[in-house]
């Protein structure tokens, strides 16, 4: 999409700086400008925190009243200053001059109405039009947003609909009435990557039609990558740069975007597999039935089926997929968190399945969640948490502290966090403790199951050279579970690529990754975003299938 | 959707069938003879024995259990053991009463709650809210018979507008039916009114925090439809259950207020048989309360269908 | 591990930032005193409470006389020097008969809450970490729920005999089904959490993991219930009085004072009136506490009630 200078400033956000109410602490937003023309896409780019939501919520007057106040500056929309309109005024500007879609579609819409209703209900209540003409008007809409089979979805409610499916309701929903801007708080960031390139298309597609404003809020480098004509860089609350998109991506000025764009990972594979080592874990004719399979009818589901690999030892082997594909259940199956219903699960020789005592097992696998923040007991210090396993096993407190005040230096921490408790710490430090933890134990095997999955892009980056550290140091081999194929291009030896239960093609990551030889995996590595941009290196990717020496 | 409600409907016979277990259970394992208790103090050894034979007291427990359930399964609910009466015939003597003292306590009680919880809700904070939400602490700290004899005293003794206590059914008269059915049901629903209007007032506000709720305001949908078009509906689950809870709740409100205004119903004949001992009538009346609890949680688990569509079966 | 030296600045001086891991982590008592006292209603219902306590403990000398005793001669007479709130049908003291009543209201609700509670962590672990005989235990605990608990307790009282012991457990009884679910959801939602599947991972046992990582997460709503069951076990106790079914007739408790009372309520109704009040100010206060309680430990718990 290309924009020229004689365009109209649609958005014009001037000098906001947005308070939280009663004033008191440091404004959640200082000082922030930028303006969108028509037909633009203005990325507003951010980790969490940066302020970039509270931004898009002002703008529609969506801002919480008793908790968040803009406190200085104008927000223009079309010369119309939204912070001085009357609360009527408002409601109509809402919709017909500006829309918004958010990032959940599964909450964004009211679970007990149908989402014909729920479109009918903007025109409803911004036009005079008779039942016939609004309901011809939301078919007309549905399908431009290309959902199939209008009528019945219609009459649908938003649980019988899919992520995706629900995300073009919402969207349908803001652009009904053709508004002037489009605001998009990261409206594909809980949907799988195939999901997210078909909403990003339309969303440009309808915005070409109706050369429609949008700004887009992400924290996802790869979209941005893909769709911005310009950059809006924001830090706690601070806009650090703007820029168009190749200004941005290719020269950064500031320090802070320099650090955020080359922290995402590239497609690019980097590792190959390793030879010559012994094999520490092998999964075989993995089966894994959830329900039980009744007389009559088959309630079950199999969530993993014919699951077979090899962790060798000092290997990274990621499982790949997106979500459904039971890569989790796999990890899950291999801790035994979860019992397998067939197969073998061989852990340094030994077929852990029919073992009883799982004790014996656990010391020499260990696991790391997603979540950062639920996988720390809050109510017991760093120390007791890290000292656990150890106590379990019979090592005396003294000995147990001292291990775990290593490890945490292993881990960049230092041994004086023992007596906090979780709270007190980020994301990205609770998973560098949630690791520690794992690696006190000495294990032969770590689960990473989306370990980094929940991490602003640059923890996930140090998070990332962490564990390539700890396995360099330690020789210990990890299995990597994650649905983003640059993390793991980035990290990966060897690759798994799962989809619905079963492994569709497996193998060293420079081939898997550069040359897929299954339709799926090309799928995936079509559907990332920006898949020929190399972020480290600030330039397009020499060469897609070339790969970097290990 | 049929599966669905006959499933629910047998997922209810182990429950009254616990019930009837529990029930037998606390009246055969207290201490205490029931054949002394029945036949009184002055019985001879010998009639107390022929008691025994005639009531099955002298076999197994698991054997008298199941011959008592044999017969409830056919509705033989037994004699009273004070007047000889049929059970069922006793009960039904004293359904009426409590069948319209419950149906106007519980619409009042909905009638009154329902905007006191939504005006709450959207006053959230402000002092209509606090007023009442320290209405409603109140009105379930306060005993039901207390509220009674306080209305009593005013509106009936002192103001005479209303009888004193009593009950007259309604094929005498509308005018004497009403006039004896308002102190008692005005009485009996302050705690409900209390209950339910909280529950409105919380899940109301919770619901007010959703993102639909945010969508619906970024469609510029007013505060107003906000509430009627979009709250509302998703708060309906909750408050139909609180709803469904309030009315087997009601059932021991019932045995204190017929007691204070002396209406002859099922909580008073329940009261009577318990100081007489009159075992046969304790079992059937507690059976039947039970079962109507039973019913109702299934009627309400029916209804979430109908207010959420995510759980039409 | 040199190569991860930048990212731990960061991290040094987030954890430089205002330390409040002291105020959110110590122990329950102090989190509920602070919640306690932190607006006029609760301060109010907290103050009435402390007064009703001490009324109980100090009633032998708070110018009472024996509570018990009988007068005939002095039947039914209004407020005097002798009799401050006069006198009851027996020619008994009404004012010192209401100073003590506190003393059974409270033993039956804190007994009541006791018993509940135990019996309620016991069976909700049971059912819900254990999953031992979750289905027989869960469906006993529904047709519990199903008696209108005020009958079950009525015709318990009633069968063995009018004493506090029976009374107590009558009340507690019907009261355990709901600890006991609350229990066994918690331990079951939390079952599922990744710090307490990171225990098992890391090995720790059945026992150790209920106590540590899954219990602590019910102090919270138990506290929350317990302050519910008490109010809601005193008000049980009147009931049951009131009907004649509660504690023995010449015990002085507010039930049994209301019970006696009620002949000659339409001529003075003071009788009924004072217990009542009583009765209604304590359940008042404790159940305001409650709300206090639940709104600072347990906010989600509101929706439940």
């Amino acid at each position: 999409m290309t924009t020229d200078n004689q365009s109209r400033v649609v958005l014009s956000v001037e000098g906001v700086t947005i308070d939280t109410r009663p004033a008191g602490r440091k404004p959640i937003v200082r000082d922030i400008s930028f303006d969108v023309k028509e037909g633009e896409t203005v990325c507003v780019v951010g980790e969490s925190g940066s302020g970039k939501s509270v931004t898009s919520m002002a703008v529609m007057g969506l801002l919480p009243k008793d908790a968040l106040q803009v406190s200085k500056g104008r927000i223009l929309l079309d010369g119309e200053d939204v912070l001085q309109v009357s609360a009527a005024r408002m409601r109509a500007l809402r919709a017909a001059g500006v829309a918004m879609v958010f990032q959940e579609p599964m909450t964004a819409l009211n679970p007990v109405k149908t989402v014909g209703e729920q479109i009918d209900e903007v025109l409803r209540l911004h036009t005079k039009d008779s039942a016939a003409q609004r309901r011809k008007k939301v078919l007309e809409m549905m399908e431009r947003v290309h959902l199939p089979d209008v009528t019945r979805i219609y009459k649908a409610f938003p649980h019988e609909l899919s992520g995706g499916q629900r995300q073009r309701i919402v969207i349908a929903m803001a652009l009904i009435l053709r508004p002037r801007l489009l605001l998009a708080d990261e409206p594909t960031t809980a949907l799988d990557v195939t999901t997210q390139k078909q909403i990003l298309h339309l969303i440009k597609e309808l915005q070409e039609q109706e050369k429609t404003a949008v700004v887009f809020v992400t924290h996802d480098f790869g979209v941005v990558s893909e769709i911005a004509d310009r950059i809006v860089v924001m830090n706690r609350g601070e806009l650090v740069e703007t820029g168009t998109r190749d200004e941005i991506l290719t020269a950064p000025k500031q320090d802070y975007t320099r650090m955020l764009v080359s922290s995402v990972p590239s497609l690019i594979p980097r590792r190959s597999p390793v030879t010559g080592q012994p094999k520490v874990l092998e999964v075989v004719g993995l089966v894994k039935r959830y329900g039980k399979k009744g007389l009559i009818s088959d309630h079950s589901v199999l969530a993993a089926q014919e699951v077979s690999f090899t962790v060798h030892k000092g290997e990274i082997t990621g499982i790949i997929g997106e979500s459904g594909s039971g890569k989790s259940t796999v990890a899950r199956c291999v801790m035994r968190l979860t019992d397998p219903s067939q197969g073998a699960v061989v852990v340094n020789g030994q077929d852990i399945v029919p073992m009883r005592r799982l004790r014996d097992v656990r010391k020499q696998v260990q696991y790391i969640f997603q979540d950062p923040y639920r996988s720390l007991n809050p109510r017991r210090t760093i120390g007791q948490s890290l000292m656990e396993g150890l106590i379990n096993y019979g090592i005396d407190e003294g000995e147990a502290r001292r291990r775990a005040g290593e490890t945490l230096e292993l881990v960049n921490m230092p041994a004086s966090v023992m007596n906090r408790y979780p709270h007190q710490f980020s994301g990205g430090q609770r998973q560098r403790i949630a690791i520690a933890r794992a690696v006190v134990m000495k294990p032969d095997l770590l689960i990473a199951d989306e370990a980094v999955s929940a991490l602003d892009v640059t923890v996930q980056a140090q998070v990332l050279r962490l564990l390539e550290d700890i396995r360099a140091n330690t020789g210990v081999s990890i299995l990597f579970i994650t649905h983003d194929l640059r993390v793991a291009a980035q990290i990966c030896n060897t690759v798994v690529v799962m989809q619905k239960g079963r492994i569709v093609e497996q193998g060293a990551a420079g081939d898997v990754l550069a040359n897929p030889r299954h339709d799926y995996t090309r799928a995936l590595i079509d559907a990332a975003p920006a898949p020929d941009w190399d972020f480290q290196n600030f330039r397009p990717a020499a060469g897609m299938p070339g790969m970097a020496p290990a | 959707m049929l599966g669905f409600v006959v499933k629910r409907v047998l997922s209810a016979i182990p429950v009254l069938f616990m019930v009837a277990v529990i029930v037998f259970m606390v009246l055969r394992l207290s201490p205490g003879d029931p054949a002394v208790m029945i036949a009184g103090p002055n019985a001879t050894t010998e009639q107390l024995q022929d008691l025994r034979e005639s009531m099955g007291l002298n076999r197994p427990l698991l054997e008298q259990l199941f011959l008592w359930l044999g017969d409830i399964a056919r509705g033989d609910f037994g004699v009273s053991l004070v007047s000889g009466k049929a059970v069922t015939e006793l009960v039904l003597d004293r359904l009426g009463p409590t069948i319209a003292l419950s149906l106007t306590t519980i619409l009042l009680a909905v009638a009154v709650a329902l905007p006191l919880g939504v005006i709450a809700a959207w006053q959230q904070g402000r002092w209509l809210d606090r007023l009442v939400m320290a209405g409603s602490v109140l009105g379930f700290s306060v005993p039901v018979f207390i509220i009674g004899y306080v209305m009593i005293l005013i509106f009936a003794r002192y103001l005479g507008w209303f009888p004193v206590q009593g009950y007259k059914p309604l094929s005498e008269g509308i005018g004497a039916f009403a006039s004896r059915l308002v102190l008692p049901t005005v009485a009996l629903s302050f705690p409900y009114i209390a209950l339910i209007a909280r529950i409105v007032r919380t899940n109301v506000i919770e619901v007010m925090g959703e993102d639909y709720i945010r969508t619906a305001r970024a469609k510029g949908q007013t505060e107003r439809g906000v509430m009627t078009g979009h709250a509302l509906r998703n708060a309906a689950v909750p408050i139909v259950t609180i709803i469904g809870v309030s009315i087997t709740m009601l059932i021991s409100g019932v045995v204190v207020t017929e007691s204070v205004f002396n209406i002859p119903g099922l909580g008073r004949l329940v009261l009577e048989a318990v100081l007489a001992r009159d075992y046969t009538v304790i079992q059937a009346v507690i059976l039947l309360f039970s079962t109507i609890y039973v019913f109702i949680n299934l009627a309400v688990d029916l209804l979430y269908g109908f207010f959420d569509p995510r759980i039409r079966y | 591990m040199t190569s991860d030296t930048a990212p731990s600045k960061p991290a040094q001086t987030e954890l430089d930032l205002p330390d409040m891991a002291e105020a959110r982590n110590d122990s329950g008592v102090a989190a509920m005193i602070r919640a306690i006292l932190s607006s006029w209603p609760a301060r109010i219902s907290a103050a009435v409470v402390v007064l009703i306590v001490a009324m109980a403990i100090l009633a032998p000398f708070l110018g009472t006389v024996d509570p018990v005793q009988l007068d005939p001669s002095q039947r039914l007479q209004g407020s005097s020097a002798a009799h401050w709130l006069g006198t009851d049908s027996y020619g008994r003291d009404v004012y010192s008969r209401v100073v003590y009543g506190a003393r059974i209201s409270l033993a039956v609700g804190a007994g009541t809450v006791v018993i509940a509670v135990a019996a309620g962590i016991f069976f909700g672990v049971l059912t819900g970490y254990f999953r031992w005989a979750d289905i027989i235990v869960m469906r006993f605990m529904d047709g519990l729920m199903a008696i209108p608990g005020i009958l079950l307790a009525i015709a318990l009282v009633a069968i063995s005999g009018a004493t506090l012991t029976t009374v107590l457990i009558a009340i507690s009884i019907p009261e355990i089904p709901r600890v006991a679910r609350m229990v066994r959801s918690v331990i079951m939602g939390v079952r599922s959490e990744p710090y307490v599947e990171a225990a098992s991972v890391l090995g720790t046992g059945a026992l150790k993991m209920v106590w540590r990582h899954m219990l602590p997460n019910t102090v919270a709503p138990l506290l929350v219930q317990g302050t519910y069951i008490f109010a809601s076990a005193i008000m049980t106790e009147s009931i049951l009085s009131f009907l004649g079914a509660g504690v023995p007739p010449e015990t002085p408790s507010w039930g049994n004072m209301m019970a006696d009372g009620r002949v000659y309520f339409l001529v003075k109704p003071e009788l009924i009136l004072y217990p009542g009040v009583m009765v209604s100010l304590t359940v008042l206060s404790v159940n305001m506490l409650g709300d206090v309680l639940r709104d600072r430990l347990d906010p989600r718990m509101a929706k439940r009630l």
